[in-house]
């Protein structure tokens, strides 16, 4: 047996072993993703221990050192887990923003100081982060950004407003884009780290669409930040942004989803019964989309991991990926009828398939839009000409 | 397995895309042939060439002095006869006939595979009747007759029939026009009597025909495989033809979308490069974004297929499918965005639509294509 084949098998066990029931269900609702953070508590103590479980093997963080709070797999490894996992329809044990962005980001710009500290806590889910981008007036156009931190010797004053925060009520600390000089766009902000609980933070919700507040408009008003709480150089925090959003993109896109089953046809005839023949040909060929789509991101997973595909192609799998989400919850809510229509009944488990219908219109927005997406991959990777 | 080309895969690219771009050529091949109206669609030199860069036999097994590959191999070429749009019969011949020789007795095999190999022969296939691709519907009987068969019916789109050296036909020894059972197929010589060709022209400046077959008369060793036991071989070369296809379809998607990015960055109008226009920025880079997933699905579906999976047939017709829709939204922005020139058969553009719309009925289209998806998938 190989030592790959051996790995999968342990893993097989292991999962077997410390994988509960209740979490191989598929998640139904928010309250099914355990987030992690200081405020945070578990739905069951199922949730609990398949939690505690994996963060004791590193497997919150499979991919990861294990001086950094990781398991240390090697990629083949990583993928055996990640279809190990599949195969039982585990859910994740912790979702965080520091394991999908923060950390990487840090992995790759962070002193080794700030490794040991930031992501073992993100690896042991203590500290849940929320990501400080976005301004009312820096949307698409993200460097045009102002909130402003003035250079005080030991620390800055940040002041501005932030907004579409996701989770910026429920989290520990941020991770934020801040000018600290105003003479030069691109190589003029800081991407700085600081408690949420500092004076001067407040945050305020935003209703949804989907009837929910997932996030916030976030003010600073005079924060004070050490200087020492900031990633990569002084005033070249673009460099950290333009990084850590190729990972964002990569997880909004569903791209390390790709085991997952991807057609729905054959799910929904499950739930409805007949399924009306023009429906079913929409469904079909939305199959083809999906299931090539999970061919697309598989391969282009394994070319990440050998430094195979284009900078630029997460824009790619962003694009492609966020509209065929957005089409499948269009079909899953034709399938439904008028059951889907339900918003706040026991039986559609408080309208959750109109809901996550709505907030899959902002796949193509959150991390960058479809178009900003097009314009990336016309410009990046067909180098067509123009600004 | 990873889903990109091996360090031996890459190689055979490379080899291939620079053969295929000098021999294989749109002026050297397509153009030239077309223009002669070369009653075959394609040369026989370049056959020749090809079987001397040992592609013929890419799919033929070693012990049979083929190269042993997979469909992986197979695809590579394919996109780059595609890319070229060059006119060839290695689909029909190395990728669809070989699966069914494969299966073949040894006389039969020594029969025909040598001439494969040596680019001296040219096979097709015989499963179609009627305009579009109905595989599961086979109503050409073989009768017993002596020691042998009787071949009597009709079928359609014999792609390069008239010829072809040996025709693979599918046909039915028992059983009723729909059964899945009571299929078998036969190695058909091109001189056998009572065969006769209507061949014609395709858009795409391709021969098929129009086959029938008048009491063909046929020894018991022309049977590949088992008598009525047909239909699992006949799977087998339709999961071929279909990642085959798939993949020169990916040629012809790239080749199209790259002649078009190219004309996007030389045409001026309105004093700006076309290119500049995010009207055509914005479409140009969801082409991009489609034939890329097409491509991945290609892959996939041939890695599957050379692994034997259980899932390689669904996924054959994923890749089938997906390549139908991106190499045909490939060749209409690609004339659209060429603008009147598109039109000009002077210009190649328009060459690229006419081989995806052949392409795109060979083996099943599209819409044959997601249906089967939803069969497969229990719905
Ligand atoms: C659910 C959700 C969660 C989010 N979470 C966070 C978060 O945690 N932290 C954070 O910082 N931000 C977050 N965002 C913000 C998100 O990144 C922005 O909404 C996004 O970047 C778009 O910016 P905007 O909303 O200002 O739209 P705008 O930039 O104003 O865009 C409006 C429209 O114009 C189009 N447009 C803009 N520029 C161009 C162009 N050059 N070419 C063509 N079309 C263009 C856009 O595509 C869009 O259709 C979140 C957003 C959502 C919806
Ligand atoms: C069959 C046929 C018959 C014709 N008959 C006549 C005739 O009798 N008399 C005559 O005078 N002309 C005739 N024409 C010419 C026709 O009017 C032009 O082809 C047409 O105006 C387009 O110009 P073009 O071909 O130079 O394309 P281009 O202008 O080069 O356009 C190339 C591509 O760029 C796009 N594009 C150009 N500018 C922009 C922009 N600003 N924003 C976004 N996209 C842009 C176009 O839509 C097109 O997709 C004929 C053309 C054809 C095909």
């Amino acid at each position: 047996m190989s030592d790959l084949d051996s790995f999968r098998a342990e893993t097989r066990a292991w999962l077997e072993a410390n994988c509960p029931p209740e979490m191989r269900e598929p998640v139904q609702g928010e309250e099914d993703v355990y987030w992690g953070g200081r405020k945070a508590t578990f739905k069951s103590d199922a949730q609990k221990a398949w939690f505690e479980a994996c963060r004791d093997k590193g497997y919150t963080v499979p991919a990861w050192p294990r001086e950094y709070g990781g398991a240390g797999l090697s990629p083949p490894e990583a993928k055996i887990l990640r279809e190990e996992m599949a195969r039982i329809n585990a859910r994740p044990p912790l979702s965080s923003f520091g394991i999908w962005m923060l950390g990487p980001a840090l992995l790759k710009f962070g002193t080794e100081e700030q490794k040991r500290k930031y992501l073992n806590e993100i690896a042991r889910g203590e500290i849940r982060w929320c990501q400080g981008y976005s301004e009312p007036g820096s949307g698409s156009d993200l460097v045009s950004l102002q909130t402003f931190g003035e250079d005080k010797g030991d620390h800055w004053i940040v002041n501005g407003q932030k907004i579409w925060t996701s989770y910026a009520d429920k989290a520990d600390w941020i991770f934020c884009l801040v000018r600290t000089d105003k003479s030069n766009k691109y190589q003029g902000i800081t991407f700085m780290l600081f408690d949420m609980e500092s004076p001067g933070v407040s945050t305020k919700p935003i209703k949804l669409i989907s009837g929910n507040s997932p996030f916030c408009e976030t003010f600073f008003d005079d924060v004070k930040v050490p200087k020492d709480q900031y990633v990569g150089e002084i005033n070249r925090g673009w460099d950290v942004a333009k990084y850590l959003l190729g990972h964002e993109r990569e997880m909004i896109s569903g791209a390390d989803n790709s085991e997952r089953g991807a057609g729905i046809g054959a799910m929904l005839k499950r739930q409805t019964g007949e399924l009306d023949p023009v429906l079913r040909a929409e469904l079909a060929l939305f199959d083809v989309d999906a299931l090539a789509f999970s061919a697309m991101a598989e391969k282009f997973l394994d070319e990440v991991k050998v430094g195979k595909a284009h900078p630029a192609q997460p824009n790619m799998m962003k694009y492609a990926g966020t509209e065929l989400n957005k089409r499948r919850h269009e079909l899953m809510m034709a399938a439904g009828g008028s059951a889907a229509l339900e918003w706040d009944s026991e039986e559609s488990r408080g309208g959750s398939a109109a809901r996550s219908w709505l907030r899959t219109k902002a796949n193509s927005i959150e991390g960058g839009t479809s178009e900003v997406m097009l314009n990336v991959i016309a410009k990046r990777i067909l180098e067509l000409p123009g600004a | 397995m990873p889903l990109y080309h091996d360090d031996d895969q890459a190689m055979l690219a490379d080899t291939a895309s620079q053969f295929m771009a000098e021999e294989g050529a749109i002026a050297k091949q397509l153009r030239h042939w077309r223009d002669r109206e070369c009653k075959d669609g394609f040369g026989h030199a370049l056959w020749k060439q090809m079987a001397e860069m040992g592609f013929t036999g890419i799919l033929v097994p070693e012990a049979d002095g083929g190269l042993g590959m997979g469909h992986v191999e197979a695809g590579i070429v394919l996109e780059e006869i595609g890319r070229n749009l060059t006119p060839s019969p290695f689909l029909t011949s190395s990728v669809v006939a070989a699966t069914a020789l494969g299966q073949a007795n040894d006389d039969l095999r020594g029969r025909w595979l040598p001439g494969l190999i040596a680019g001296d022969s040219v096979f097709a296939v015989a499963i179609d009747e009627g305009a579009k691709h109905r595989p599961e519907r086979i109503a050409t009987r073989a009768e017993k007759s002596g020691n042998g068969f009787k071949l009597s019916g009709r079928k359609d789109f014999v792609v390069q029939g008239a010829s072809a050296d040996m025709i693979v036909v599918a046909a039915r020894t028992s059983g009723t026009e729909d059964d899945a059972d009571g299929v078998t197929l036969f190695a058909v010589p091109k001189d056998a009597a009572g065969l006769d060709h209507n061949a014609v022209r395709l858009v795409d400046s391709s021969m098929a025909s129009h086959l029938t077959l008048d009491g063909v008369e046929l020894d018991g060793d022309a049977v590949i495989g088992e008598v009525d036991g047909g239909r699992e071989i006949l799977n087998r070369m339709l999961d071929a033809g279909r990642v085959g296809a798939a993949a020169e379809g990916v040629g012809v998607a790239r080749g199209a979308m790259d002649m078009t990015v190219d004309y996007l960055k030389q045409r001026k109008q309105f004093g700006k490069l076309i290119g500049e226009f995010q009207a055509l920025q914005h479409r140009a880079a969801h082409l991009y974004s489609e034939v890329e997933i097409a491509r991945a699905a290609t892959i996939k579906a041939q890695q599957l297929l050379d692994a034997g999976a259980e899932n390689a047939s669904l996924m054959a017709s994923v890749a089938k499918a997906k390549v139908g829709k991106a190499a045909g939204l490939a060749v209409k922005e690609g004339v659209q965005m060429h603008g009147g020139i598109g039109m000009t058969d002077e210009y190649d553009i328009g060459l690229y639509m006419k081989r995806d719309r052949a392409l795109a009925e060979f083996m099943g289209d599209v819409h044959y294509h997601a249906g089967r998806v939803a069969e497969l998938s229990g719905y």
